[in-house]
């Protein structure tokens, strides 16, 4: 999932029939896949029937603990209110407007620090600070300044992510070798060229990897953003869940969320994949 | 013979928090039109930092100097640079690393592009013009460099040990073929190289420069009797080994 460098790709690789070694090994690869995925399939089913069994047989408290049948059945009763794709919609647009906008506005100022040496030196100490400060101190600040909304929701998606993708994104574009800088700059290459020819595409791992992180930071963000403030949203079910001591919906909750994140974040693994093959086999 | 660049007492001084570099001091040059130079000195002497100078990249602190007789004050077409690794990109093709020069200059034409295939094709590239730099052996990649340098098509070649990255065979090799494609396309060639075999077996002349501050300590010029000079042929010269000696005392490199 991490590799970038498909070096040596296809230099050893002899174009000849596939030999019967080859093929017995390409088979015993495929088996190993199987038998991982099927254990992973396992463990997940193995940990939700022994959920539901212990809270059947009252080994834990299913008021406490909740359990399978009852998400399925909140689920069943969100949906029949006409309320369950409400919330999650709400959730995701969030998420995705505050992904968006942080990896954007990140890429932007990574860029013009790196353009500016002075700007950078300066802003050096003020990142450091706002990169270790808990980001989530400043939701009351936000909530005060901009009112209790989505909007304020974004902005503390964005309070959590930006410092992060301006750090990786920048740290992408300073360990780029400064040869091949000076070899666009030798046939007259602006300092714009060298940002497009050079820094970008050789940047692209970091600002992928700023991607993947960002995903994650963003759910963290919205969820804060909406304890703090929503009245609609997975966040708020969660808070409401537990204010009125409803463990189900909380769970549920939880459940939902998980599978939202897991899968916004394959789907930044797809543009990866995709990217790259756009740039075929790049780097 | 028409002089191509000329140097007038070139100096630099490199500045730093912890002081001052001296890297160069006094450096009088003129390198003619088709020549070959080489220029040899001890690591850290300071030849880097003159191709840097010479490619306009790198303002002298003292001197100036002169391409066609005019002044040179910032990078040109007409001179090409070679690094010690080739830098290919490795998110372009071949073709698309050859074009970098003629993109950034805005010079992509059907003309261009054409010349482009005919250089790869004469030199053995053209099959792999769609494959990536990592899909190339070294020496290759070498050629593909030299290509991308010679797309502009520039009067002089500045190599900065363009092969000491390759290993020992591919480095004799490649070598015999940058110096037949820099022959027949008819440029100017300095290479700086800390290898004085290579040196004596490319130059018209080998410049020895002193320990830093480089300065030019001897200037020897490289006449061999052989039918086809190339540096293979030029390393079974007779005189090949005696000007080995002479220059391996001038450069007086203690272990
Ligand atoms: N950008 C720079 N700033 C300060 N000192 C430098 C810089 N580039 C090179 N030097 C110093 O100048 C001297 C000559 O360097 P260089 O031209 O790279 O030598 P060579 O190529 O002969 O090994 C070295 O001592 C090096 O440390
Ligand atoms: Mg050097």
């Amino acid at each position: 999932m991490f590799k970038y460098y498909p070096q040596d790709a296809d230099k050893n690789i002899p174009e000849t029939p596939i030999s019967p070694e080859h093929m017995r090994y390409l088979k015993k690869i495929r088996r190993e896949k199987i038998i991982i995925r099927l254990t992973q399939l396992i463990i997940l089913f193995l940990a939700f029937a022994l959920w539901e069994i212990f809270a059947r047989l009252r080994i834990v408290d299913p008021f406490i603990t909740s359990q399978p049948s009852r998400i399925i059945q909140t689920m069943g009763n969100l949906y029949r209110e006409g309320v369950l794709f409400q919330h999650i919609g709400v959730t995701c647009l969030e998420t995705v407007i505050g992904f968006l906008l942080g990896t954007i506005i990140g890429v932007i100022a990574a860029i013009t620090l790196w353009w500016s040496k002075f700007l950078s030196e300066v802003m050096e100490p003020y990142l450091v600070i706002l990169n270790s400060l808990p980001k989530i101190a400043l939701g009351p600040v936000f909530i005060v300044w901009i009112g209790a909304g989505p909007v304020a929701i974004i902005v503390m998606t964005l309070a959590i992510s930006l410092i992060v993708t301006i750090l990786e994104v920048l740290s992408g574009f300073l360990s780029v070798d400064q040869e091949k800088i000076k070899l666009v700059q030798i046939f007259g290459g602006s300092r714009f060229q060298v940002l497009t020819k050079v820094l970008l595409p050789a940047s692209f791992p970091n600002i992928i990897n700023a991607l993947k992180v960002n995903v994650g930071l963003s759910w963290v963000g919205v969820i804060v953003g909406e304890f703090l403030v929503s009245k609609a949203g997975l966040g708020y079910l969660i808070v409401y869940g537990g204010q009125v001591f409803k463990l189900d919906l909380v769970m549920t909750s939880v459940v939902i969320l998980g599978m939202a994140a897991a899968i916004m974040y394959q789907g930044v693994v797809y543009l990866e994949r995709f990217l790259l093959r756009k740039n075929q086999r790049g780097f | 013979m028409k002089a191509k660049v000329e140097l007038h007492n070139i100096g630099m001084k490199y500045q730093s928090p912890n002081g001052e570099i001296n890297a160069l001091e006094n450096i009088n040059l003129t390198v003619y039109d088709r020549e070959f130079v080489c220029i040899v000195g001890p690591s850290g002497c300071g030849k880097s930092t003159l191709l840097s100078i010479m490619s306009g990249l790198l303002p002298p602190t003292s001197g100036y100097l002169l391409l066609n007789g005019e002044k040179i004050t910032g990078t040109s077409k007409k001179i090409g640079y070679m690094l010690q690794k080739d830098h290919l990109f490795g998110w372009r093709t071949i073709l698309e690393n050859v074009l970098l020069g003629l993109e950034i200059q805005k010079a992509i034409t059907p003309e261009t592009k054409a010349r482009a295939a005919e250089l790869l094709k004469t030199y053995g590239l053209y099959e792999f013009r769609n494959k990536y730099p990592n899909q190339l052996s070294g020496g290759m990649r070498q050629r593909a460099a030299l290509i991308r340098t010679l797309m502009t098509d520039p009067e002089i070649l500045l190599l900065d040990e363009a092969f000491s990255a390759l290993d020992y065979q591919t480095r004799l090799a490649v070598t015999e073929d940058i110096y037949g494609i820099i022959k027949q396309e008819n440029k100017t060639a300095i290479l700086v190289t800390h290898d004085i075999a290579e040196a004596i077996s490319m130059a018209n002349r080998v410049i020895c420069l002193s320990k830093r501050p480089g300065t030019i300590k001897n200037i020897y010029e490289i006449n061999l009797t052989c039918t086809k000079r190339t540096p293979l042929s030029s390393r079974e010269a007779p005189e090949f080994r005696h000007y080995f000696q002479s220059i391996w005392k001038e450069l007086d490199i203690h272990v």
